[in-house]
């Protein structure tokens, strides 16, 4: 049964095009609330290891045991007893389109996902539909050379020796609250593995999408780059507008082995009712680069600081982030590098935007540990605010243990300039016109740095919460 | 008699509460090259901004008009799609939009139509050479990091795409060295016919000699003083403005 509908937006973000739902009934959806039956429930229906039971439950009591963090964006109002942890709508992770259920590919159709796939634009995709992933196919030639690229459950029953051997070793389940709950409850998510050696030349993408109402998405992805190997993943998320809110609580744990080259890539699109709570974090190895793209548009609140341990000399990590928020927004983003070897270097860029009320906060953190000698930071971080009403904060923490090192910093705040303004009017373009373009030059020296479809895709995104911003 | 192209009538212009222009009066015909000549702090920049309708500037007198119609109302946009174009004394840079884009949308605007990308590359080729000006210069980003010659020849090569009907140009001269002025002197020269008119707004003599002004008017604490032929640039370039400051300051004891 295919029935879309579009409900009125709680917080309307401009024209939020992928607003509707498909009323359909799930096939599992477990009674909302989080318990210890609950997390076993779900290790139950996905027949998984001991080991990993064990873990969930392990997780679930420090998710219990922690306090809410005080710090960063209002998270008083989630009530984790209105939450389904789990909601499956079809039984199975097909390798086919054609195999998938249709009011599913209806949905993903509407959000423009097999097309790429068909254009040859991407190496593989997956696709997540609220708890579990029902779509993954990778090009034959990658897979033919080892090149895994599957749903983490469906690894964790094919490849289970290789998830335990990663599972947990770069974000532990007590790290903090959400990844605690993650670690609980996690279902779906992407497991890449690349072998030595193996360039995986176009991206790999997985497309989220929450559907039911008042559910929590806790995909959990993995991604391991063997030595000397190259990857580049795109995930890309919308959900429904309903009435009240949704949480989704990712955890992305990354692996980069001596000499590979990781790049991930996100451009969040949330509806305006999530709560977007994601940890992630990577470990780069002997020359090693690791560079996270993220690009923050949707969501209500999003906490998320993408991460580079940079464990052995010559490691490199990037963090290039776009975060807009618009009407009811708060995106709190920003970075975290731990340089904890020698000679390792990084570069953080951030731009942030506010308006229409919206709040955008760059929080970050540099970290040099004492005999990290010869290490290389630049930090540049510009806000840039539409008008009087919004709200920019700016965190920059650094706590640099060794002497030896370069680490160079900057940060900027402003306001879309009056002479700039003027100046483009006195040309002939209209007022919302010289904005959109005064915005598209802040924010593109992170737009040239995606690939051409994700930037005309960040632009459009942009622009369409403009509109609601500036009329 | 024809509507004159652009008329300045009994300009006021204040600037936080502060009169700068004192009822200023004006008329161009098409075809007329008019030079207004001030020491600083004379109101040239603040006539330059308020034509274009700057909004640091509050006209609280009198009128502007573009071939009979009040634009005095209207925002520096719609001014600029109705032919009126400022040369901006310090440009301002826009990081991140190239100069391209930049240029192409403002042709659209003037245009009121997307103008096509061949029309575009053919003129905008054109006038790149005309300003001895490398194609590469436009693709980077609006006066950012241009020197100050860069910054001037790029106005100059916004005058000759968008062909406005009334060019004012603030102190374009500033600032350049001798080869650069001859050729942003060309560059406006170029662009001048007998369809519009330009208002060359300066503190110096010197472009003169390159731009051949019909009328030359002096600036003094926001009013025309004395107006003439290129003649009068002469005197100015020979006296100074002093002797028409002591004057204005006797006319001021004497009201």
């Amino acid at each position: 049964m295919t029935t879309p509908t579009t409900e009125a937006p709680v917080t309307p973000r401009s024209e939020y095009e992928y607003g509707f739902h498909d009323d359909v009934e799930a096939l599992v959806k477990l009674p909302k609330g989080l318990s210890r039956e609950v997390v076993n429930t779900i290790s139950d229906i996905k027949e998984e290891p001991e080991w990993m039971r064990k873990l969930r439950l392990k997780a679930l009591d420090h998710f219990n045991a922690r306090p809410m963090p005080e710090w960063g964006g209002e998270l008083g109002d989630i009530d984790f007893n209105d939450i389904h942890y789990y909601v499956r709508a079809t039984d199975r992770d097909e390798s086919d389109w054609d195999d998938v259920p249709d009011y599913i590919k209806d949905t993903y159709d509407k959000l423009g996902i097999p097309e790429a796939e068909k254009q040859g634009l991407l190496a593989g995709v997956g696709a997540q539909y609220d708890s579990e992933v029902v779509y993954h196919n990778i090009r034959e030639d990658l897979e033919e050379k080892g090149v895994l690229f599957l749903g983490t459950d469906q690894a964790l029953r094919e490849y289970p020796d290789l998830v335990q051997e990663y599972f947990t070793t770069v974000i532990p389940p007590n790290d903090n609250k959400f990844a605690a709950l993650n670690t609980a409850v996690w279902s779906g998510g992407s497991f890449i593995y690349v072998p030595p050696g193996v360039t995986v030349d176009i991206p790999l993408q997985a497309y989220f999408r929450i559907n039911s109402e008042d559910m929590g998405q806790f995909e959990r992805t993995l991604i391991i780059a063997d030595e000397g190997s190259q990857v580049h993943y795109v995930e890309g998320c919308t959900a429904p507008i309903y009435s009240s809110d949704s949480l989704h609580s990712a955890v992305v744990e990354i692996v980069c082995k001596p000499g590979s080259n990781v790049r991930y890539t996100t451009i969040q699109n949330w509806s305006n009712n999530v709560y977007n709570l994601v940890t992630k974090r990577a470990t780069a190895y002997q020359d090693a680069v690791m560079t996270w793209v993220d690009g923050n548009l949707g969501s209500k609140l999003t906490m998320k600081y993408p991460a580079v341990y940079l464990m052995e000399p010559g490691a490199h990590g990037e963090v290039l982030s776009i975060a807009s928020a618009g009407q009811g927004q708060h995106q709190d983003a920003g970075a975290k590098i731990v340089h904890a070897a020698p000679n390792t270097t990084s570069v953080i860029t951030s731009k942030s935007l506010s308006m229409d009320g919206g709040r955008s906060t760059y929080r970050g953190l540099l970290k040099v540990y004492d005999g990290a000698d010869g290490c290389r930071s630049n930090v540049r971080c510009d806000a840039l605010m539409l008008d009087e009403h919004s709200r920019s904060d700016t965190y920059p923490v650094m706590e640099i243990d060794e002497k030896r090192v370069d680490i160079g910093h900057e940060a900027t705040v402003s306001k879309v300039g009056d002479e700039q303004l003027f100046y483009l009017m006195a040309r002939g373009l209209s007022e919302a016109e010289a904005t959109k373009m005064i915005v598209n030059g802040f924010v593109e020296p992170i737009i040239k740095s995606l690939p051409l479809e994700y930037a005309v895709e960040m632009n459009r995104l942009i622009e369409l919460q403009m509109d609601g911003a500036i009329g | 008699m024809t509507t004159p192209l652009f008329e300045i009538d009994a300009l006021q212009v204040a600037v936080e509460d502060k009169q700068i222009v004192n009822g200023l009066s004006l008329t161009l015909q098409p075809g007329e090259v008019h030079a207004i000549m001030g020491p600083n702090g004379s109101g040239k920049s603040t006539l330059a901004n308020s034509l274009m309708g700057h909004p640091r500037y509050t006209i609280n007198g009198g009128d502007i008009r573009l071939e009979g119609e009040s634009v005095v109302e209207l925002a520096p946009d719609e001014r600029a799609r109705l032919g009126l174009f400022l040369a901006f004394q310090y440009p301002t840079d826009i990081p991140g939009v190239s100069m391209i884009n930049f240029l192409r949308r403002a042709m659209s605007a003037r245009r009121g139509e997307e103008i096509p990308v061949r029309e575009f590359r053919q003129v905008l080729n054109e006038v790149l050479g005309r300003l001895q000006m490398d194609e590469q210069f436009v693709r980077r980003y609006v006066n950012d990091g241009f020197s100050g010659g860069e910054k001037k020849r790029a106005e100059i090569l916004q005058l000759g795409l968008l062909e406005p009907r009334v060019a004012v140009m603030d102190e374009t001269d500033s600032g350049l060295d001798i080869d650069a002025l001859r050729i942003v002197s060309e560059g406006i020269n170029a662009f001048h016919s007998d369809h519009n008119a330009i208002l060359l707004i300066t503190h110096y003599q010197r472009i003169l000699r390159y731009v051949q002004p019909d009328h030359v008017h002096v600036l003094i604490d926001g009013r025309i003083v004395e107006s003439g032929d290129a003649g009068l640039a002469e005197r100015l370039e020979r006296d100074g403005y002093e002797p028409f400051m002591a004057r204005t300051k006797e006319e001021v004891m004497a009201s």
